[in-house]
């Protein structure tokens, strides 16, 4: 009996893994111990030139240090010492609240883009303009005005996820099918309710796309802005734990905001599936 | 101007002179068509047949308030029509249903939109009647998608009776259903009209699907610049069956009748009345199969007061 796609390509997926693993292991085996160094100088550099071993974790060191973190998420000893766990529920807060806000602005604007011309046309140049910046472009800006590191990472977020979804939802709404809005009006659905009944559930795959698009965004310019801004999240520690020079930390950080991301992506996933409809 | 009518003046809707013009690319005016006045009675099924694209989906639109026309204006029930209104209910043909919601919500969507202040349960009861008149019940809680072609039709039909509609308006919806399936809902199409005696304007171009729904058949020329070019007076009585029609002897001269227009008058009529007086308020009204005295003038297409009456687009 052939076994079912899934499970193949489960065993294909462990099989590349413990491939992967094997190699980045044989890959930080290091060469031979230096010979005859003066042990001053042998102090200052270190395992890495005194006994030839890589400065880079194994597999088994990330492995390990992933279970303390995991063991310890939310300890707090002073500013430069928390726990993962703290570190990500501040990155988590500073995406929610500055993607909320983006949701709260670009839909509202996205719906009267996509039903008015007039307006689409007038705020197109802007937007054009707006889209392709960085959005850490806006954080001497941000910075300068707002005069607050947190709230400035909040904004690079906001306006980093504004976009896709101001444009998604300018265009669901726009290709709303003409047949709809015809029952609508043979209905004689007033205004709001057309807008609620009909256009919303009829754009809301593509605005929910845009969403999505936007949260995957918004999470990949977080550890770029919390790099810049410091104090606090999972950017934050990545780039002090690059000054602490242990790269174990900075790879089982990779590993979270990847897991994180997926995460992220999949809840949006889930909603875009609900209020998708086949025809 | 003085005419005499041979029907009475009676005009539940009224096309009065309608126009649809577009700019054409090369400078001028394409004309869809011009003109044209047609009147129906309380109560009657009217099939209009014409060939694709000669502007009779545009009517129907234009009766719907879906559209608007270039000149002239329609009456309905003693009012010009403003726009689409509950009073006239549009089946579409390609049957529009809302696909996020199920059959009942389709449905219950129109009977909450015609009565805002119904409670919940009411809308409910009232659409799941509504649903039961036309054969579904027991998918009630499906959406379109899982619906046969048919039974999405069922639902538009179902939409658009629930809100009581005065005039119901039907733009080719058999068309896109193979021929089993048409005919069931012919049936129940005229089933449902004949007991509701409902005024039904439809657009088709199936000559056996007008013949066997239609009190009159209005034939429509090709366009551009199309006209009614005759009413025809279907001689089948009220009750009909489908099994039946075609031993009533006068099936087939009109349906020959109607054919033959399809195939060579409906292209060579602006040519073969060119200096004839042809006039577009009096399409005349044809019996085929009977003897000439029975031709009369067509239905009164507009009183004479309303003579020249014409409105600029809006």
């Amino acid at each position: 009996m052939v076994p079912s796609p899934t499970l193949r390509a489960a065993v294909l997926s462990a099989a590349l893994f413990l491939a992967f693993v094997l190699l980045w292991q044989l890959g930080i085996q290091g060469g031979a111990p230096a010979q005859q160094m003066d042990p001053e100088y042998a102090k200052l550099m270190g395992v890495t030139a005194t006994q030839g071993k890589s400065a880079m974790p194994g597999p088994l060191d990330v492995a390990a240090k992933l279970w303390e973190h995991l063991k310890n998420p939310f300890y707090d000893r002073g500013s430069n010492d928390k726990g993962l766990g703290i570190q990500l529920a501040y990155s988590i807060a500073r995406v929610g609240i500055g993607y909320l806000l983006a949701v709260a602005v670009a839909i509202p604007i996205g719906f009267l883009i996509g039903m008015s011309p007039l307006i689409n046309r007038a705020l197109d140049p802007f937007i054009q303009v707006m889209k392709p910046i960085s959005p850490l472009a806006w954080m001497p800006l941000a910075l300068y005005t707002i005069k607050d590191s947190g709230l400035s990472a909040i904004f690079v977020i906001f306006i980093c996820s504004l976009w896709p979804m101001l444009i998604n939802t300018a265009f669901g709404v726009a290709s709303v099918r003409r047949e709809w809005l015809d029952v609508a009006r043979t209905l004689e659905v007033g205004a709001l309710r057309r807008a609620f009944t009909i256009i919303l559930p009829a754009a809301a795959p593509t605005i929910l796309t845009g969403m999505r698009i936007s949260v995957g965004i918004a999470w990949l310019v977080i550890v770029a802005a919390e790099m810049l801004v410091g104090g606090t999240g999972i950017g934050y520690f990545v780039w002090n734990e690059w000054n602490n020079l242990s790269i174990t930390n900075v790879i089982t950080a990779i590993l979270v905001i990847g897991l994180v991301g997926m995460v992220l992506d999949q809840m949006l996933a889930r909603l875009t599936h609900l209020v998708t409809f086949p025809e | 101007m003085t005419r005499t009518f041979t029907m009475p003046p009676e005009k539940f809707i009224s096309i009065e002179g309608i126009a649809k013009r577009f700019p054409a690319p090369g400078g001028g005016m394409n004309v869809v068509f011009d003109d044209l006045w047609l009147s129906m009675r309380h109560g009657e099924f009217t099939c209009m047949i014409g060939h694709s694209g000669c502007g009779k989906t545009t009517v129907l639109n234009i009766v719907a308030g879906l559209d608007t026309p270039s000149a002239g204006a329609v009456i309905v029930d003693g009012q010009a029509i403003e726009g689409p209104s509950l009073d006239r209910a549009v089946i579409f043909q390609s049957h529009a249903l809302l696909p996020w919601r199920t059959v009942l919500g389709n449905v219950a969507y129109a009977v909450a939109s015609k009565w805002r202040k119904r409670r919940a349960n009411e809308v409910r009861d009232h659409a799941r009647r509504f649903i039961e008149l036309v054969g579904l019940s027991g998918a009630e809680h499906k959406r379109p998608a899982e619906l046969s072609g048919g039974m999405k039709q069922r639902v538009g039909i179902a939409r658009a009776l629930s809100i009581e509609p005065k005039i119901m308006l039907m733009d080719e919806p058999f068309s896109a259903l193979d021929a089993l399936t048409r005919g069931t809902l012919q049936d129940e199409v005229r089933r449902i009209c004949l007991t509701t005696g409902q005024t039904v304007f439809m657009i088709t171009h199936d000559v056996d699907e007008a013949i066997y729904l239609a009190d009159r058949i209005v034939l429509m020329t090709n366009g551009p610049g199309a006209v009614l070019a005759e009413i025809v007076d279907n001689p089948l009585p009220k009750e009909r069956a489908r099994t039946e029609v075609h031993r009533h002897p006068l099936y087939y001269a009109v349906r020959n009748h109607i054919i033959d227009f399809l195939v060579s008058r409906s292209r060579s009529f602006a040519a073969d009345h060119k200096g004839s007086a042809y006039d577009p308020r009096a399409v005349p009204l044809v019996r085929p199969g009977l003897p000439e005295p029975a031709l009369a003038a067509a239905a009164p297409a507009t009183a004479p007061r309303r003579a020249g009456f014409e409105t600029a687009a809006s």
